[in-house]
């Protein structure tokens, strides 16, 4: 950060705006949370691993069909005109967030968190050919030979690995994954060369997912939270008093050194912590949480392990560093139930229950009205005030349906060319529809009419209004 | 674009990208406060007594900003931007929009390849064929014959069995292709106004209509004098010429009497638009073997 003084004007010091971020060194540690982090970690990587791949219907479980702007999710499939119940999804997850952080601080950034997750398996990955913190710290410091050569790309292989299975499991979700991986592998292709069956866009974003994940985990890690990522600045602003999150009991801990074995610290004025720095070393986003909480912590409770390990070797209590509230540090009082969290669960259930609702009332038909705009009305032989429009009935449903399009509104309103349509599942329908009303018995200009469709199997309906025009009476 | 107006663009851009890129360089580094704490980790910036701390920017973070500089000078060249330079690449919005739909075109070609050379009333079967055929219709020819082809004042139903020019499908091809014009003279100077009200009265009672017999006797004389020619001597019509057929209830402008007697004084003149510079040939023979279904299945 600060440079030597230069040498003609020896009073003038500078700093840099912009800096080199060191390379963390995380040591090896294992404990409760470890355990913890590792035993919800295992579970969302299989289901993010395993779900592309299982079938419903004959076709994927979860499919983001973005060709055919269709979203399937389990039995249900969205449609783009769902996208409202997208976006409340969107807001109560959010506000699980936010409701999480606000109880328990950012336990989403350090348990749950896909960067977090796929930072621990890449540390995994480095703990496994290059060795602990030292022996990292001291391979990184000495020069290149063979051994040096091999553990470094015996590491960016096995990383490499994991971000194209991960980049081909993303992409899994928006191409069904059995397609997805026949395609990439290489086969004769009809006209004798050898190929891939698959399209440009799938491989770019295989590709995009594979360098994403190799960059994010192996070499941006706790960059991307301390700087890009914006939900990690949303949490912090949830935390008050009685948020949970790791913290150092420095009314226990200080004065803080070091000490021999079976001597009476306390006597020479220390406190029960060690010095040993192992909080620090543990630390994903190097910090030294023993002074105080920091913006960089993602509350992922290594440092307790750390702490806990050598209280344990010191027949000391554990918990010098452990998940509490400010207001339980100070006084030893905790609560769960206040007003905060009280309004933010009632505000969820509301979410929840009015979200439920809505999905189960979701009618899997849509009909929408074009009427013609190229003439005011139509007008043929006879006694009839004739309006055209196209009736678009799209059938969301899972099964084939027959349609039967009906008119309803004020005059005697009726369809000339009424037919009855089969719709299958997932298409849209356009059938042209003339309405023709008595000229006598139209009074209005702009009328009022409801088109509705209605399945002759299971009586499932959906109506829209359009409006029949009729000759000017001024 | 002017010369003012190019150099103009060209010198705000390239001042605003140096610019950029010296507000970029100069910020790396901040003096200090003569005589400070070598470990005070703050810039040295003072203002109303509260002091700037210093916490840097990560390196990758200026480096993605060099990155967008580089990308910035590199796209101008390429690409359209600085005044009234083209780029290298040569590109265009127009030729962009060329690209796109050539490669529409190549997609959709397959699609009518399939339906090119089978016949029309086989066409008219297809469920999948008359789909797209509906959506070709809707798109080149509701705009006068309605969405449902029921036709209009003055524009022709499609979907019944009456044919102005002939309903089998080498006339349909041929009326959508090259198109038609049909005009019935106006016979009001010729006739003079005594005639027209009794030849109106004849085609009134050739049409089952109510009619006046005294005028109507007349007329079947002026009929018989003038109006065979085109529409036949039983009035039937004929499709060479496109004269209507004058006995039956369908009517392109009505078949009251006063828009009977306006037809026969003033005469009318109708014109199918030809769609073969606009059609690729393989969308009208799809949109004529729609046509021809209009009139020949219930289920498209």
């Amino acid at each position: 950060m600060t440079e030597k003084p230069q040498s003609d004007k020896p009073e003038i010091r500078y700093v840099n705006l912009y800096e080199p971020e060191a390379k963390i060194y995380t040591r090896k540690i294992s404990g409760f949370y470890q355990r913890l982090r590792r035993y919800s970690g295992i579970p969302l990587v299989a289901l993010f691993a395993l779900l592309p791949w299982i079938s419903i219907d004959g076709r994927p479980a979860v499919w983001l069909d973005m060709a055919h702007e269709k979203f399937h999710f389990l039995s249900i499939t969205f449609w783009p005109q769902d996208l409202m119940l997208l976006a409340w999804l969107f807001i109560i997850a959010a506000y699980a967030l936010f409701t999480v952080s606000t109880v328990f601080g950012r336990v989403w950034c350090g348990f749950t968190c896909p960067q977090t997750i796929w930072t621990l398996i890449f540390i995994v990955i480095e703990d496994f050919c290059e060795g602990d913190r030292n022996k990292r710290i001291k391979l990184d410091k000495q020069i290149w030979n063979a051994e040096k050569i091999a553990r470094k790309s015996a590491k960016h292989f096995l990383w490499i690995a994991v971000s194209v299975l991960t980049g081909i499991t993303f992409v899994g979700y928006f191409v069904p994954a059995p397609e997805l991986v026949s395609g990439l592998l290489p086969h004769v292709t009809a006209d004798g060369n050898w190929g891939i069956g698959l399209g440009g866009w799938p491989i770019f974003f295989v590709l995009l997912c594979t360098g994403m994940t190799y960059l994010n985990a192996g070499w941006m890690r706790e960059q991307v939270c301390k700087y890009m990522c914006p939900y990690s600045r949303f949490q912090a602003a949830m935390y008050d008093k009685d948020t949970i999150y790791v913290q150092y009991d420095a009314a226990r801990g200080e004065q803080r050194g070091p000490r021999k074995p079976n001597e009476d610290y306390k006597a020479k004025g220390l406190g029960d912590c060690t010095d040993c720095s192992w909080c620090v070393q543990v630390c994903p986003v190097n910090i030294d949480i023993r002074n105080g909480t920091q913006w960089e912590c993602i509350n992922c409770g290594l440092c307790v392990d750390a702490c806990d390990s050598v209280m344990d070797k010191m027949d000391y209590p554990r918990g010098l560093i452990r998940f509490t509230s400010e207001t339980q540090l100070t006084t030893g009082k905790y609560r769960i139930i206040r007003p905060k969290t009280i309004g933010y669960a009632v505000a969820m259930l509301i979410m929840v229950v009015a979200f439920s609702y809505r999905l189960s009332v979701r009618e899997p038909l849509g009909v929408d009205v074009v009427r013609d705009r190229s003439a005011h009305l139509f007008r043929l032989d006879g006694d009839d005030i004739q309006n055209v429009y196209t009736v678009k009935i799209n059938n969301m449903d899972q099964q084939e349906h027959t349609f039967i399009v009906d008119v309803k509104g004020e005059y005697p309103f009726r369809i000339i060319n009424s037919r009855k349509v089969h719709v299958k599942s997932g298409e849209v329908y356009s059938l042209p529809v003339r309405i023709a009303v008595p000229k006598e018995q139209l009074k209005g200009e702009e009328n009022k009419i409801t088109i509705s469709a209605t399945s002759v199997e299971t009586g499932l309906t959906a109506a829209e209004e359009s409006t029949f025009m009729g000759p000017s009476h001024d | 674009m002017t010369t003012f107006w190019s150099l103009w663009i060209i010198i705000l851009t390239s001042t605003c990208i140096v610019l950029v890129t010296w507000v970029l360089f100069a910020n790396r580094k901040a003096a200090v406060q003569p005589g400070s704490d070598p470990d005070d980790k703050t810039t040295g910036h003072v203002y109303d007594g509260i002091v700037e701390y210093n916490n840097p920017l990560p390196r990758w973070w200026f480096v993605m900003f060099v990155i967008s500089i580089i990308f910035a000078v590199v796209y101008l060249v390429l690409y359209p931007g600085m005044g009234s330079w083209k780029g290298t690449l040569g590109w265009t919005s127009v030729n962009q929009l060329q690209n796109d739909q050539d490669e529409g075109k190549a997609a959709y070609a397959s699609s009518y390849d399939v339906y090119k050379n089978m016949a029309i009333p086989e066409l008219a079967q297809n469920d999948e064929a008359m789909k797209m055929g509906f959506r070709l219709f809707a798109n080149n020819c509701s705009v006068c014959h309605g969405a449902d082809g029921g036709g209009n004042y003055g524009f022709p139903n499609l979907t019944d069995a009456d044919w102005l020019h002939g309903g089998n499908p080498e006339k349909i091809l041929e009326t959508i292709t090259r198109g038609r014009i049909a005009a019935m003279p106006a016979w009001g100077p010729v006739l003079g106004e005594e005639k027209v009200l009794q030849a109106a009265e004849y085609v009134l009672k050739i049409s089952g209509n109510e009619f006046d017999a005294a005028l109507a006797e007349q007329g079947a004389k002026v009929f018989a004098e003038n109006c065979v020619v085109c529409h036949g001597q039983d009035a039937k019509g004929q499709y060479a010429t496109g004269a209507p057929n004058l006995t039956d209830k369908t009517w392109l402008y009505e078949g009251t009497r006063e828009n009977i007697r306006q037809t026969i004084r003033n005469g009318r003149n109708n014109q199918m638009p030809a769609q073969e510079q606009t059609l690729l040939p393989e969308k009208i023979h799809l949109l004529a073997a729609y046509v021809y279904s209009l009139s020949h299945t219930n289920a498209k």
